[in-house]
C-alpha cells in the first residue's frame, strides 16, 4: 500500500506536451478512477505511475519518496492492460508466476502464491491453459492474478473492462471493487466509461486535455459538475444544454423565459433527462421520438428551445409521438453555467417557464 | 456443338495457366528428365553418347573418395554459416536495430542490406581486395600499420573455409534480419510493457517475450537458408574458385567443377540428382524438427 503524489508532473512526447502539469494526491488504499475522453492524458498518467513512461518534469512520489527515475521493475506496481497483455506462449500458471521469477521468491512459496492468486480470481481450474484457449473474462481474471501475485503496493487498471461484454462487465466491476476493498491496495482505474468510474471508485478524477477538470466523489460529479464538459460527460443519456441570456430576473432563450434570480450575462442551462417530467405546466413542446430503453423510456421532445431529452421510468410509453406536452423540473436540480468560461454558477436557481397568467 | 461458355473456359485456362505451365515444364520438368537421362550416359566433352551406364552412381555411392571430403566441408559450411550468421547474427542485428531509435535502426539495417543489393561479382571483388595476400590488401594494411604485424596474411590459403563462411554470412544475415525485424515489430507493445512492470530486465525480455514470438520465423529462416546455402556456390567460385586445391569446394561447386571444368556431364548429372535427394532430406528433417506442419497450416499470429 502506498500513497501517491503528482507534483506538477509534466509529460512531453517530442514537441507535444500531453500533460502540462499535473497535481494530484492519492491516499493509502484509495480506489481512484481517472476518467476522461481518449487523448485526455489519463493513460499517460497511469503509464508514468507504472514506470513505462518517465515524467519529463515535476515530481512523482510514492509514500513521499521520489520515483521519477525508478525503473518499472523496481516500483512494485501491478498493472492490468486493456488488451490483458498475457504472454501468449505461456500457460496461465506461468503467466501468473512470471512476476515472481524476478523477485527471487523461493520456488515453494512462489507456487503457493500463484495458486492463491489464481483462486482469488477464480481461475484455479485453468492453470494449464494457454491464453488463446481462454475467454475474454478469463483472460481478464488471469491478468488480475498476475498483477496481484507479487502483492504490489499500487494496482493500476487500464481500461480493464472495455473488451468484455455487457453482462461480464457488470460482474467484473463488482468483483474488482470487492477485491480492492479486501486487499486494501491503492488502486487507480483508467476509463472513459463514466459508469465504470462512478460505480467502482471512491473518488473520480475527471481529466481533459492533460489537466484535471474536477475531483470528487461520484455524487459530486453528477450533482455538482464543475463545468459544462463534466456535465456533458457524466450521466447517460447526456444532459440537455440550453443556451440563453440572463437579464431582469430570467434566462431568455428566444421567446421562452426561464425565471432565475440574480444572474446576468450569457448562460447555459443544464437539465438532466432523468430530472425532467411531464406535467400540466412548464416548457411547451411536442413529442418527436420515443426510445424504449427497458426500464426507462427516452422521449425526444421538440420545443421552442430545441430538442430536449426526457427520461421517464416505466416500460410502457405513457405518451405517444406528436402529443403536445409540458416539461417540468425542480429548480434545485437544474444546473446553470456561465457560457463564456463554461463554469458552474454555484447556488443559482432556474425555474421552468410558466404559462402567462 | 460446345457452348460458348465451354470454349470461354478453355480459352481462359490457356491464357491464364498456359504460360506458367510452359515455364514449369520447360525449365523444371524437362531439365530434371534430361538430368536423369544424362546421369545414365557417358556424356562428356565430346557431347556424344556412346553407351548407357550406372557407373556414375557407383562413384557417388563409394567410388569417389573426394566426395566424402566435399560433403563434410559442405556440412561445416552450411551449418557454420547458418549458426553464426544467417540465424544468430541476423537475430542480433534485428534485436539491436529494433531497440535503438528508428532512424539509426533503419540506417544500420540499410548498411547490412548493401551486400545483398550489390551484384555478386562486385561484392566478391571487394572481398578479394580486402584479403589480398600482399601488403596492399585492405586487411593487411590495417593489421600491419595499426597492429604492427610483420608479415602480410594470406587468408585465402590459411583460412579459406572461414573466409567463405564470413563472406556468405554477411549477405545471408540480412534476410534473417529483415524477417526477424518485422516479427519483432509485430509483437504487441503491451507485452513488453507488462514484462517490464513484472520485473523483467532487457535480457529477460528478449528471452521470455521476444524469442518465443520468433520461434516460427527462426524455423523458417533455418530451413530456407539451409536449402539455399546447399545449392549456391557462386560467391565461393568467385572468391576462391573452390581452392586451394579442393579445400573450399562445397557440393554444389563440386558438381560445377566435375561437369563443366572436367567435362564429366554424366557424372555431374548424377551428383545433381543426389543433391536434390539431400535437399529433400534436409527439408523433411527440418520440417519434422521444427514442426513446420503447424506453421504452414494455421495462421501463427496470436492476437490478444
Amino acid at each position: 500500500m502506498a500513497s501517491i503524489e503528482f507534483r506538477n508532473v509534466i509529460k512531453r512526447f517530442g514537441d507535444v506536451e500531453v500533460i502540462p502539469g499535473l497535481n494530484l494526491t492519492i491516499e493509502h488504499g484509495e480506489f481512484v478512477a481517472l476518467l476522461g475522453p481518449s487523448g485526455c492524458g489519463k493513460s499517460t498518467s497511469l503509464f508514468m505511475l507504472a514506470g513505462i513512461y518517465l515524467p519529463s518534469g515535476g515530481e512523482l512520489l510514492f509514500d513521499g519518496h521520489l520515483v521519477n527515475e525508478v525503473e518499472a521493475r523496481d516500483r512494485n506496481v501491478g498493472i492490468v492492460f486493456q488488451s490483458y497483455a498475457l504472454y501468449p506462449h505461456m500457460n496461465v500458471h506461468d503467466n501468473i508466476l512470471f512476476p515472481l521469477r524476478f523477485k527471487k521468491t523461493p520456488r515453494e512459496e512462489a507456487l503457493v502464491r500463484v495458486k492463491a492468486a489464481a483462486e482469488l480470481v477464480h481461475v484455479g481450474e485453468l492453470l494449464d491453459r494457454r491464453p488463446s484457449e481462454l475467454s475474454g473474462g478469463q483472460q481478464q481474471r488471469v491478468a488480475l492474478a498476475r498483477a496481484l501475485v507479487k502483492e504490489p503496493q499500487i494496482l493500476l487498471l487500464d481500461e480493464p473492462l472495455s473488451n468484455l461484454d455487457a453482462t461480464l462487465r457488470l460482474t467484473m466491476r463488482t468483483e474488482i471493487k470487492s477485491l480492492q476493498k479486501k486487499l486494501g491496495v491503492t488502486t487507480i482505474l483508467v476509463t472513459h466509461d463514466q459508469i465504470e468510474a462512478t460505480t467502482m471508485a471512491d473518488r473520480v478524477i475527471c481529466m481533459r486535455g492533460g489537466g484535471i477538470e474536477q475531483v470528487g466523489t461520484p455524487d459530486d460529479l453528477y450533482l455538482r459538475p464543475a463545468s459544462l464538459f463534466i456535465a456533458g460527460f457524466i450521466g447517460s443519456p447526456p444532459v440537455n444544454l440550453i443556451r440563453g441570456t440572463a437579464e431582469n430576473g430570467a434566462v431568455h432563450v428566444g421567446a421562452t423565459v426561464f425565471p432565475s434570480e440574480g444572474i446576468r450575462g450569457d448562460v447555459t442551462i443544464g437539465l438532466r433527462p432523468e430530472h425532467l417530467k411531464f406535467a400540466g405546466d412548464g416548457l411547451r413542446g411536442r413529442i418527436a421520438e420515443i426510445e424504449p430503453m427497458g426500464r426507462e423510456i427516452l422521449y425526444v421532445v421538440d420545443t421552442d428551445v430545441g430538442h430536449v431529452r426526457v427520461l421517464e421510468h416505466g416500460s410502457a410509453a405513457a405518451h405517444s409521438a406528436g402529443e403536445a406536452v409540458h416539461i417540468d423540473f425542480s429548480p434545485t436540480e437544474a444546473l446553470l453555467f456561465r457560457t463564456s468560461n463554461e463554469k458552474l454558477i454555484a447556488g443559482a436557481n432556474v425555474c421552468p417557464p410558466r404559462r402567462a397568467s | 456443338m460446345k457452348s460458348r461458355a465451354w470454349w470461354r473456359q478453355r480459352v481462359n485456362f490457356v491464357i491464364f495457366l498456359g504460360p506458367a505451365i510452359l515455364l514449369t515444364v520447360f525449365f523444371f520438368v524437362v531439365p530434371v528428365l534430361i538430368d536423369i537421362a544424362v546421369s545414365f550416359t557417358d556424356l562428356g566433352r565430346s557431347l556424344r553418347v556412346t553407351r548407357f551406364t550406372t557407373e556414375h552412381y557407383e562413384r557417388v555411392f563409394g567410388g569417389d573418395r573426394r566426395l566424402t571430403d566435399v560433403m563434410a566441408l559442405t556440412f561445416i559450411y552450411v551449418l557454420g554459416t547458418l549458426a553464426l550468421f544467417n540465424v544468430t547474427f541476423g537475430l542480433v542485428l534485428a534485436l539491436i536495430t529494433t531497440s535503438i531509435d528508428k532512424v539509426s535502426g533503419g540506417f544500420f539495417r540499410g548498411v547490412w542490406l548493401l551486400p545483398r543489393m550489390s551484384p555478386s561479382v562486385l561484392y566478391i571483388l571487394l572481398w578479394v581486395w580486402v584479403v589480398n595476400p600482399s601488403q596492399y590488401g585492405l586487411l593487411n594494411q590495417i593489421l600491419m600499420t595499426v597492429f604492427g604485424l610483420e608479415q602480410p596474411l594470406d587468408l585465402l590459403t590459411t583460412a579459406p573455409i572461414a573466409l567463405i563462411i564470413i563472406s556468405n554470412g554477411f549477405i545471408g544475415a540480412s534476410m534473417g534480419m529483415i524477417i526477424f525485424t518485422s516479427a519483432i515489430r509485430g509483437i504487441p507493445e503491451h507485452l513488453f510493457h507488462a514484462a517490464r512492470v513484472d520485473g523483467a530486465g532487457s535480457l529477460a525480455i528478449v528471452w521470455y517475450i521476444t524469442l518465443p514470438a520468433l520461434r516460427w520465423p527462426i524455423s523458417f529462416i533455418t530451413i530456407y537458408q539451409a536449402l539455399s546455402l546447399l545449392v549456391s556456390f557462386e560467391y565461393i567460385l568467385l572468391l576462391t574458385k573452390g581452392g586451394p586445391f579442393y579445400d573450399t569446394t562445397v557440393y554444389a561447386l563440386y558438381i560445377y567443377r566435375r561437369a563443366f571444368q572436367s567435362g564429366q556431364y554424366g557424372y555431374g548429372a548424377a551428383l545433381s540428382l543426389f543433391l536434390i535427394v539431400i535437399g529433400i532430406a534436409v527439408a523433411l528433417l527440418g520440417w519434422r524438427f521444427f514442426d513446420m506442419k503447424r506453421l504452414l497450416q494455421n495462421p501463427r499470429i496470436e492476437v490478444q
